[in-house]
């Protein structure tokens, strides 16, 4: 059983091997590695998504929130500090205000539980609620106004701490937590529907915060030109050594230089992902793995067992938006900008589940491949999509239903996903690679 | 004088639009609850089966506007409307067909059926942004006011003015038409009583003779009608834009859950209540407290709690506090 699965698997990652390696015979070797780049990235974020779905089936549709979340770690680790920002009416206001709207909801949770049974419970806690939201904007909206006010053309935010980007990735996975250690603790515990709800919409609220609140990574201003782990392509142009190397070669040193560049990242993302992976192994194999499987296949046997369901189902949520965030980062060093309004839930949270199911729910080597592999369909669709029109309309007169269908070509991939998704999801509901 | 015209100016940016929001929200949560009533998911293609019906309505307006018909002082969205209703019933049974009908022959659970509404709502996405594209698209018609700002200041002498779009008024009327015979149906008649009984009690419902089939056949026409209707009010009052439609999926499944997921009346109050909660909290109220303050006096900030870019954020809000507090919404609804 073992042996032919490994079989399966070792076919289809090398057909998905050939994929990859005739776009870069057919295309070009640059947009071949482009996609494979996102598709190390995709394959992260899949993982990440499979320890939630498939070793404990919660399902998470706020994908998107945690890769941003992500996103903005990059931007606060690695930008470049702002002068002035961190004075004592600006940045530190803030983070006092911010640190003051904590309180105000800790103490209302406080008092919630300490007054139980009292008529005015409801009151008292609306109270005091209102009462720290307008303490909470008195503080924080001078010192917003003070930070913004700081060159808005080029900055107007809170800058970053001008570290090396790589640091951003593990704070990345810990914001993302973070954020799931809220989510989870409000709605873990209720039905599985109310999950999905309410992560699809703290996702929302997250890219609604990027968007709006200027003075962290300055919204729809965009955060451009963040510092990058490789080196940049210029710099090699300018190098003797490797002009002269490529040369030798015989490669034109332009082409040779942004190929080289995306190598580098190519090894950097991949040596993530293979720790992740043997991470998600040994995690997955151990006596926890095993206890988590118990749980998803029946939560009330495990229960009986004395095992706490509820933590355990935090603890997995947890680790895998972190995972999420982890991935985030990575895409926002990737592309060395932050741009919040190209954050879209079809794209970033249902597509990484597409991903999954078709690469196989509960195995992380099946969500790797699909992450792989559905992303490389996700760009090839395009062009496959625009042939296949062409192909169509070319008995056909000009006109405006030609040109609405040549038009229309573009949106095939929202159309060929879904598809993808239903007939797997028909036909082989455990995926390409199925769980052992 | 100045206690009306505050008054006047709430009505005007909050109560009035609030209501026909509402009135949207409502009829859109209605669908989402009664899916989960019956086939018990939650739907998320809601939406987008609300952005296609729209997009059938928008054509076929285009078509009868290009005939020269039209509906005099009213919308001709409102004549293209059933035919929007007939093509979306076709393609929501037909996904029954083709998608739903399996997990429930094979009793799959309902995590299940909500991934497949996922896979329903890329496809149904992708045919909305195929044929009709991802563009804002207007195509409200007829008489723009019932009653316009100006109009209002002449009659009543006030410094407010009150306006009320025509497609606000539409929306309500409609909206209270379409309650009151889905009420009417699920009330009074043999197959509506089947319909609950069978989202009381499947088992039961099974036992006394209903067919199940049927019920969920009947429940997709419906559904289908409810959320053709949304769309096309949403439509006419904002405009269509596809992906609005599908960011609309969060205030309509909050509606639903706060009402109480699988109740129809909750689902209605739910509506109103989301949308009153998200014009007041976005809303700027320093003229309304300007003029119920002292002569001469306007307070200095905006007063306005949240900035309207966060509307969601309310929406989501109320979401969080009911499910925290009370799971199973206002009204009794169904917590599996």
């Amino acid at each position: 059983m073992n042996l032919t699965l490994d079989r399966k698997a070792a076919v289809l990652f090398a057909l998905v091997a050939v994929l990859y390696i005739g776009t870069g015979f057919v295309q070009s070797w640059n947009t071949a590695l482009s996609i494979l780049n996102m598709g190390l990235i995709s394959a992260i974020m899949a993982l990440g998504v499979n320890i939630q779905w498939g070793y404990a089936g919660l399902f998470n549709v706020g994908v998107m929130g945690f890769t941003a979340l992500g996103g903005l770690a990059a931007v606060l680790v690695a930008s470049d500090p702002v002068e002035g920002a961190w004075g004592a009416t600006g940045g530190w206001q803030i983070l006092l205000a911010l640190l003051m709207g904590g309180a105000t909801i800790a103490a209302a949770i406080a008092l919630w539980g300490k007054m139980k049974g009292h008529k005015l419970r409801g009151l008292a806690m609306a109270g005091l609620l209102i009462a720290g939201f307008f303490i909470f904007r008195a503080v924080f909206d001078p010192a917003v106004a003070t930070v913004e006010a700081i060159d808005p053309a080029l900055t107007g935010n809170i800058g970053g701490l001008g570290l090396p980007i790589i640091l951003a990735w593990p704070v990345g996975g810990l914001l993302a937590a973070g954020a799931a250690w809220i989510i989870g603790k409000t709605a873990l515990g209720l039905r599985s529907d109310y999950l999905a709800i309410a992560t699809l919409g703290v996702a929302e609220i997250i890219i609604y915060i990027l968007k709006n609140e200027d003075w962290l990574a300055r919204g729809v201003k965009n955060v451009i030109g963040l510092p990058r782990p490789v080196p940049y392509e210029v710099d090699l142009q300018a190098n003797q050594a490797f002009v002269g190397a490529m040369q030798g070669l015989g490669a034109d040193p332009v082409t040779a230089s942004s190929i080289t560049v995306k190598l580098a990242y190519a090894v950097l993302f991949s040596i993530v992902l293979i720790a992740l992976i043997w991470l998600t192994q040994r995690a997955l194999n151990s006596p926890w793995g095993r206890m988590i499987r118990a749980i998803r296949d029946n939560e009330v046997s495990a229960a009986a067992m004395g095992k706490n369901v509820t933590a355990r189902h935090l603890q997995i949520f947890i680790l895998g938006s972190a995972v999420c965030g982890l991935a985030g980062a990575m895409m926002t060093t990737l592309d060395s900008q932050l741009v919040p309004s190209t954050y879209q839930p079809l794209r970033f949270t249902f597509l990484i589940w597409v991903m999954v199911i078709v690469g196989g729910s509960g195995n992380n080597i099946g969500a790797v491949l699909g992450g792989f592999l559905i992303w490389w369909f996700w760009i090839q669709v395009e062009p496959l999509g625009l042939l296949l029109l062409q192909g169509i309309t070319a008995g056909m007169a000009e006109g405006w239903l030609k040109d609405h269908l040549m038009d229309a070509a573009a949106h095939m991939r929202l159309l060929t996903m879904g598809l993808i998704l239903l007939l797997v999801l028909r036909f082989s509901p455990r995926g390409l690679l199925p769980e052992r | 004088m100045d206690f009306l015209n505050a008054i006047v100016a709430l009505l005007n940016f909050v109560i009035v639009p609030a209501t026909a929001y509402g009135a949207q929200l409502a009829l859109g949560a209605l669908g989402v609850t009664l899916i989960y009533g019956i086939l018990r998911f939650s739907n998320f293609a809601h939406g987008d089966t609300m952005a296609f019906g729209t997009m059938i309505t928008i054509l076929a307006t285009w078509g009868l506007q290009s005939l020269g018909v039209t509906a005099g002082p009213l919308p001709t969205a409102l004549i293209a409307l059933p035919l929007g209703i007939a093509a979306t019933a076709a393609l929501v049974v037909g996904t029954d067909k083709m998608v739903y009908r399996f997990y429930r022959q094979t009793k799959a659970k309902p995590v299940i059926f909500v991934i497949a509404s996922i896979g329903v709502m890329f496809v149904m996405n992708g045919i909305v942004r195929f044929i009709i594209g991802v563009d804002d698209q207007n195509f409200a018609d007829g008489a723009r006011f019932l009653i316009s700002a100006r109009d209002f200041k002449d009659m009543t002498g006030l410094d407010e003015g009150l306006a009320i779009r025509s497609t606000q008024a539409i929306t309500v009327i409609v909206a209270i038409l379409a309650v009151v015979a889905l009420f009417w149906f699920l009330n009074k008649t043999r197959t509506g009583k089947s319909m609950r009984a069978f989202s009381d009690n499947e088992d039961l419902a099974l036992l006394s003779g209903i067919n199940p089939e049927r019920v969920v056949m009947i429940t997709w026409l419906i559904v289908a009608a409810l959320a053709t209707t949304a769309g096309v009010l949403y439509g006419l009052d904002k405009s269509f834009k596809p992906f609005t439609y599908f960011q609309l999926l969060l205030p309509i499944f909050a509606a639903a859950i706060v009402g109480g997921l699988g109740n129809p009346l909750g689902a209605i109050l739910g509506g109103f209540l989301i949308a009153y909660s998200e014009i007041a909290v976005t809303y700027a109220f320093r003229k309304v407290v300007g003029y119920i303050g002292p002569e001469g006096w306007s307070p200095e900030g905006m007063l306005q709690l949240l900035s309207t870019d966060y509307k969601f954020a309310v929406s989501f809000t109320i979401l969080l506090i009911v499910l925290l507090f009370k799971p199973t919404g206002i009204m009794k609804g169904k917590s599996v």
